[in-house]
């Protein structure tokens, strides 16, 4: 419980840090400050994250978080405050787009500057991916933009299993 | 703002059950647009009016096709290590075969989405749940890789997943260290689609999966559950599964 109060406050202390910085050193070339990648697209015409980017540099674990756990256990599927839509806006789905293990990944772009290490991505995709049409799904018309995230290893081994019933 | 929110509440039911009641009407004799009623709003919560089921007819269930396996790997990005013993498997399929007779069967086995779910009695973080309209699933944030649920489940229909993975898909997150099983495609139920199984099974003219909502006596799962007697595996353990075998 400590350990978790001290890992948290470690993170709070570290988020606003970066969160207190100038916005204008986030682009700064020269600096030592991160370089966060430029979103995909702008939420509306007067904002461009789904709340002010102040507000999502401080607390965007917190509108995840609590995503999470309504899809997860109420089935709410609603978009806004979504990881998938986070990806699907900030991160390029260009084949050779940085992967979050690399410092140009717009997630680990700022959290390896502040050393806090997430472990999102160890389940999530860290990159947008279109879905594939449903009939790409059935096994008979394999689209090529499956064939790019799949690898093509076989995987019928257990698919049979007999019992004999004396 | 509490009034606010009943009222609200309220005054989605109302809604909610005024388009029920309308989609419910038949625009001919005998047609009913019941489907369309299932489709839930993305902000709604799940609830239990609904059930969702599944009814396999092991009669038109094909020896040897493994169409449902395949997609359910597609669909979720399953793949393997070549190490049948330990790769991750959420459906697949059991052959039978009687050995006074020789009279052999095929069927796909998967997560039975039980009413009373042992892997749920058993985990100790919260991790494995069943959801209001009766989807059993695994919290993998909260799971911590114990494997109770493996042992508990009658069915052996979760798999552990031993190594590290990558390029996971958007709606199907998996990682090491975890449990997972059969979501009765929670991503595509909730969108209003059928699970990626009875898709395939579907397009390929078996027609051996049926799915959709048992408590709602106009579907077609109903319907056929009504009409056919089915089996449920292991029936003497009280689970009440919420997938049911035709033809065995």
């Amino acid at each position: 419980m400590q350990n978790l109060m001290q890992t948290s406050l470690r993170i709070l202390l570290a988020l606003s840090v970066v969160a207190g910085l100038p916005a204008a050193a986030w682009a700064g070339d020269d600096s030592l400050l991160p370089v966060v990648p430029q979103a995909q697209d702008r939420y509306s015409k007067t904002q461009g994250c789904v709340e002010p980017t102040t507000e999502m540099r401080k607390n965007h674990m917190e509108y995840i978080l609590h995503q999470r756990d309504e899809t997860m256990h109420r089935g709410i599927r609603t978009r806004q405050y979504s990881l998938e839509q986070c990806i699907n806006c900030h991160v390029s789905d260009a084949p050779d787009a940085p992967r979050v293990s690399s410092d140009e990944h717009f997630c680990n772009s700022c959290h390896s500057y502040a050393a806090v290490s997430i472990d999102c991505f160890q389940c999530h995709a860290d990159r947008p991916v279109k879905t594939p049409n449903p009939h790409a799904l059935s096994g008979h018309a394999k689209s090529a933009n499956q064939a790019a995230v799949l690898p093509a290893e076989p995987h019928q081994a257990l698919a049979t299993e007999v019992i004999s019933n004396d | 703002m509490t009034d606010n929110a009943n009222i609200d509440t309220y005054r989605r039911r109302f809604l909610g059950n005024t388009a029920t009641a309308i989609a419910g009407l038949s625009v001919a004799p005998g047609v009913f647009l019941h489907e369309v009623a299932q489709a839930r709003p993305a902000d709604e919560a799940v609830t239990s009016d609904v059930r969702w089921g599944m009814l396999i007819d092991t009669n038109k269930c094909a020896n040897g096709c493994t169409d449902c396996v395949t997609s359910c790997n597609d669909e979720h990005g399953l793949t393997g290590h070549g190490r049948p013993e330990t790769d991750a498997q959420w459906i697949r399929k059991v052959d039978l075969r009687d050995k006074q007779t020789g009279h052999t069967q095929s069927l796909p086995l998967l997560c039975q989405h039980c009413e009373h779910p042992p892997c749920v009695d058993v985990c100790p973080t919260g991790a494995s749940f069943k959801r209001a309209d009766g989807i059993v699933l695994v919290d993998k944030h909260i799971c911590i890789g114990c494997r109770y649920c493996m042992m508990a489940c009658p069915y052996k229909a979760r798999s552990f997943i031993h190594e590290a993975l990558q390029d996971q898909l958007p709606h199907a997150p998996r990682g090491k260290g975890t449990v997972e099983s059969c979501t009765f495609c929670v991503h595509r139920v909730d969108e209003g689609r059928t699970p990626a199984c009875v898709e395939a099974c579907t397009a390929e003219n078996h027609n051996a999966m049926v799915f959709g909502d048992i408590n709602d006596p106009d579907s077609k799962i109903a319907m056929q559950l009504k009409q056919h007697s089915s089996r449920q595996i292991r029936a003497d353990l009280n689970l009440n599964t919420g997938v049911r075998y035709r033809g065995i």
